[in-house]
């Protein structure tokens, strides 16, 4: 296709690459948030439940 | 902005405009004359750097607001913009770098619009560092906003800079005479094409990033929410 095929390969490849790396990097970042998530839910349900039953208070989770 | 169908729509918009791009880069237009095939990386260079102009001007757009409203909402669309104008940046950059070291025989050189541009790239690499490396407290935002704003003055310099200035970084789409030097109507459709698909990428990510740092925000929120419940219930009193 021409003598400068190699630079026209890499530039496409690397564009690619990135774009590529940039979408897992949004998923991995959308995982975090969903464990987030469900640490909050299991703390809000905790707090519910002693609510509830009028206990004292919930094992500290530092979460 | 946070609507699964828009965003399922718009991904697979992105990736057959993208495919397309591709084809009609490799298979349809034809190589400029002169620069020969490593020309064709014009039709991804371009996109990349439209899309990483627009990113940063949204970032100010999103500083003004902020600033002025105060709104958690516009500080997350800023970051947002900032994160995907960064990648877009940089990719335009490498893929100038590749395009001139056969052409130039260089892959670097300190040119007004590669300097500038340079610049550019530095001062939203510190905007996001400091975003990373800080705590999200208004002062930080509030920070981060101005960084933002100044930081996007540079982008009208950096596209007016090939004609302000002495430089060897060629002026295709507006040139100095004043018309475009895309000579076959191929050429043009091309060019079409990749710039929607990198605008409906830029908008996929944007979106993407967005709806995560609300949705972060939010979070956070309702966790200093149940820590004061949680310390209200636990009070013995």
């Amino acid at each position: 296709m021409g003598a400068h095929f190699g630079y026209l390969f890499a530039a496409y490849s690397i564009i690619f690459v990135a774009i590529f790396l940039y979408v897992m990097f949004i998923w991995r970042r959308q995982a975090a948030l969903d464990a987030e998530l469900r640490t909050l839910e299991a703390r809000v349900a905790a707090l519910t439940e002693r609510s509830a039953a009028g206990g004292p208070s919930e094992p500290r989770s530092g979460a | 902005m946070n609507n699964p169908t828009i965003r399922n729509w718009l991904g697979f918009s992105t990736l057959a405009l993208m495919l397309a791009s591709l084809f009609m880069v490799f298979d349809y237009v034809p190589p400029d004359a002169e620069m020969g095939i490593a020309q064709l990386i014009f039709y991804y260079h371009v996109p990349l750097a439209w899309v990483a102009f627009a990113s940063f001007g949204l970032v100010a757009i999103a500083g003004i607001f902020y600033l002025w409203l105060g709104d958690q909402l516009w500080d997350d669309l800023g970051y947002a913009a900032a994160e995907t104008g960064m990648v877009f940046c940089t990719l335009m950059i490498v893929a100038g770098s590749i395009w001139a070291k056969p052409i130039w025989g260089t892959w670097w050189t300190w040119d007004s619009r590669l300097t500038m541009t340079f610049i550019l790239w530095l001062m939203y690499g510190g905007y996001l560092m400091l975003r990373a490396s800080a705590d999200d407290t208004p002062q930080v935002a509030r920070f981060g906003a101005v960084i933002g704003i100044v930081a996007a003055m540079d982008v009208p310099i950096v596209i007016v800079s090939v004609r302000l200035w002495r430089t060897i970084h060629p002026a295709v789409l507006v040139t100095k005479q004043g018309t475009h030097g895309l000579e076959d109507p191929r050429m043009i459709w091309t060019l079409m094409v990749s710039l929607t698909a990198f605008t409906l990428l830029w908008a996929w990510f944007l979106m993407l990033r967005f709806t995560q740092l609300r949705t972060r925000s939010r979070m956070g929120r309702l966790a200093g929410g149940i820590a004061l419940a949680t310390a209200a219930a636990s009070d013995p009193k």
